[in-house]
């Protein structure tokens, strides 16, 4: 029996941070691919955004305008917001929530993976997912839509959606981190639907009774829908600092309550 | 193969081997449930160690503690002399849990890629395949594969990172006899290789088989430790079974006996001296049927040793 291999001396950890890197990529590459073939999220997350906007936006209402923007531009970014809400929300919490509960975190946690590795390939699949939906609302409302606008507006509005993954992927680590795996769905909805349709993202924020447009003003996707609104001229009067900081202020709270989620599961024994 | 590994790799209480994980006075609580109480108990380099216990005897806590997952309310928790939750110690360990859901999308192959990329010196993934028995299902998704396939896929991961320390905790649940011994092969070729692994089981065949020292472990504490000769030492003799008219209380009388109990429509009878109780069977009961005379495997010196009851409570029946 060998006993060389056994050494009590750790000094060969040290990792190349080419070799961090390499995981982070793999790290985020397994959870797009996970998402991407998994047809439950696929079908709701990317084509309920994609179908309104089809419907809405392009059969129905193209030749309408609300104010100066046209109903397809306007629908770019509404729709947008709820595609990005919805993918990173159901991106990391059902995940989350399902790793823990099942105990495939567990054996994440008992091997040498960088523990932030797993989070940070959540939230970027968020936000390619969120990419991948707001392009096919350009392409869509460009090639049936008749949109048209300048490049440097296409990349400043898909560039403020897909930050806008940032507050609901930690709002999603949030949601992960104190439900269950079966409940996290329903949660998500229950959550998701109420604040899409207050904030104005199914009917335009013009129309909504006065109750709600004041509700709209503490929501977070009425203050990424309306960044993303002012772009295509279609903005409340409001800065759009104002809109960041609430953005902002939103991350922090829901990174806070996550980690209170991450520090209570360390003592917690699941299965 | 067994006999080889045992005379190599058994190590007596006090050798020399290093202790590449430990348990000094652990005790570790569930609000109200003490999961273990004052546990002592070490993996010396090179062993393989089977915790052996029923269910909930706190044998995954035992594991989840040397993987650093739970911390103890008091004692200490030691793995290559260090915190068990140092990276370091992270990358020379694996570890095969019990787990309910895998992402299932993900297929074989693509698993072993991200944990083989978590380990300073992976084994090559095609090895990993091999060894794990996974080659003709590198392709497939988690979620296709059956029960049995699934728990190699996760021991692949366990031993990918070509750690040095393995645990595997309920290694062979929901395998079928021929996969459990592929199992075993495995495991066994891991040890040929100097590894250390610390198994749970409640396969009493399995500690046997393959633990070079099994300590049974029931109601979080640690009730025997041995080599698996000297466990079933603990229960010296043979067990006797047969169908007779004998009463319980008359069996009892006879010399020898150390247990007696009723199993269906026969009685089982302990005893170190089984060719003086039979002859005197045979001969109190001339219509006595079903004679069936075995050595106390290792189920019996398990139960022998978990079972609440005394054996005095049962001869007053």
């Amino acid at each position: 029996m060998s006993t060389a291999s056994i050494r009590f001396t750790g000094a060969q950890l040290a990792r190349a941070p080419r070799q961090t890197a390499m995981i982070y990529l793999k790290e985020a590459k397994y959870e797009f691919l996970k998402n991407l073939r998994l047809r439950m999220y696929t079908a709701s997350v990317l084509s309920f955004p994609i179908m309104f906007y089809v419907l809405f936006g392009l059969v129905l209402n193209a030749k309408e305008a609300i104010g100066v923007t046209r109903v397809p531009t306007y629908l770019i970014a509404t729709y947008g917001t709820f595609g990005v809400m919805g993918a990173s929300l159901f991106g990391t919490a059902a995940g989350l929530s399902s790793d823990r509960g099942l105990g495939w975190l567990q054996v994440k946690r008992a091997s040498p993976m960088p523990p932030f590795a797993y989070f940070a390939a959540k939230v970027i699949t968020s936000m390619i997912f969120s990419t991948i939906i707001v392009l096919a609302l350009f392409v869509l409302g460009f090639t049936a839509g008749a949109v048209r606008m300048p490049i440097s507006e296409i990349v400043r509005l898909l560039g403020t959606l897909v930050m806008g993954s940032l507050p609901f992927s930690a709002m999603g680590l949030a949601v992960g981190y104190f439900t269950g795996p079966n409940s996290a769905p329903a949660t998500i909805n229950l959550i998701y639907l109420p604040m899409s349709f207050c904030s104005g993202l199914w009917v335009p924020f013009l129309f909504l009774p006065k109750v709600v447009k004041q509700i709209a003003l503490v929501l977070p996707p009425f203050h990424l829908s309306q960044l993303a609104l002012g772009i295509v001229g279609a903005g409340n009067h409001e800065p759009a600092s104002t809109h960041w900081e609430v953005l902002l202020a939103f991350t922090m709270i829901c990174l806070g309550i996550a980690r209170i989620g991450f520090q209570r599961d360390q003592e917690k024994m699941y299965g | 193969m067994i006999e080889t590994l045992r005379e190599t790799a058994t190590p007596a209480p006090s050798s020399s081997l290093p202790i590449v994980a430990s348990l000094a006075s652990v005790d570790k609580s569930y609000g109200e449930v003490q999961a273990l109480c004052a546990v002592d108990f070490q993996v010396r380099a090179g062993e393989v160690v089977a915790l052996l216990g029923p269910n909930g005897a706190g044998k995954t806590t035992a594991v989840k503690l040397l993987l650093g997952l739970l911390q103890p309310n008091r004692g200490k928790v030691r793995v290559f002399g260090g915190d068990p939750v140092n990276p370091e110690n992270r990358m020379r360990t694996g570890a095969m849990l019990q787990v309910a859901k895998v992402p299932e999308t993900i297929r074989v192959r693509e698993h072993i890629d991200l944990f083989s990329s978590y380990y300073q010196r992976p084994m090559p993934v095609q090895e990993v395949l091999a060894t794990a028995g996974l080659e003709k299902l590198s392709d497939r998704k988690f979620g296709d594969l059956s029960g049995g396939q699934k728990q190699r896929v996760l021991f692949a991961l366990a031993i990918c990172g070509d750690p040095d320390l393995l645990f595997l905790d309920e290694p062979s649940v929901g395998l079928d006899v021929e996969a459990r011994r592929m199992l075993w092969n495995e495991i066994r070729g891991l040890v040929l290789r100097g590894k250390t692994v610390l198994l749970t089981t409640h396969y009493l065949q399995e500690a046997d088989a393959l633990a070079s020292r099994i300590a049974v472990i029931n109601k979080g504490r640690i009730i025997a430790e041995g080599t698996p000769a000297q466990i079933k030492a603990q229960t010296a003799g043979k067990k006797i079974r047969c169908i007779t008219q004998l009463s319980n209380n008359a069996l009892w009388q006879i010399p020898g006996v150390t247990e007696v109990k009723q199993d269906r429509e026969a009685v089982e009878l302990h005893t170190g001296q089984a060719e003086l109780v039979v002859r005197e069977l045979l001969r109190r009961d001339s219509n006595l049927a079903g004679l069936e005379v075995t050595s106390a495997g290792l189920e019996d010196a398990f139960l022998a040793l978990t079972q609440d009851t005394p054996r005095v409570a049962e001869q007053e029946n």
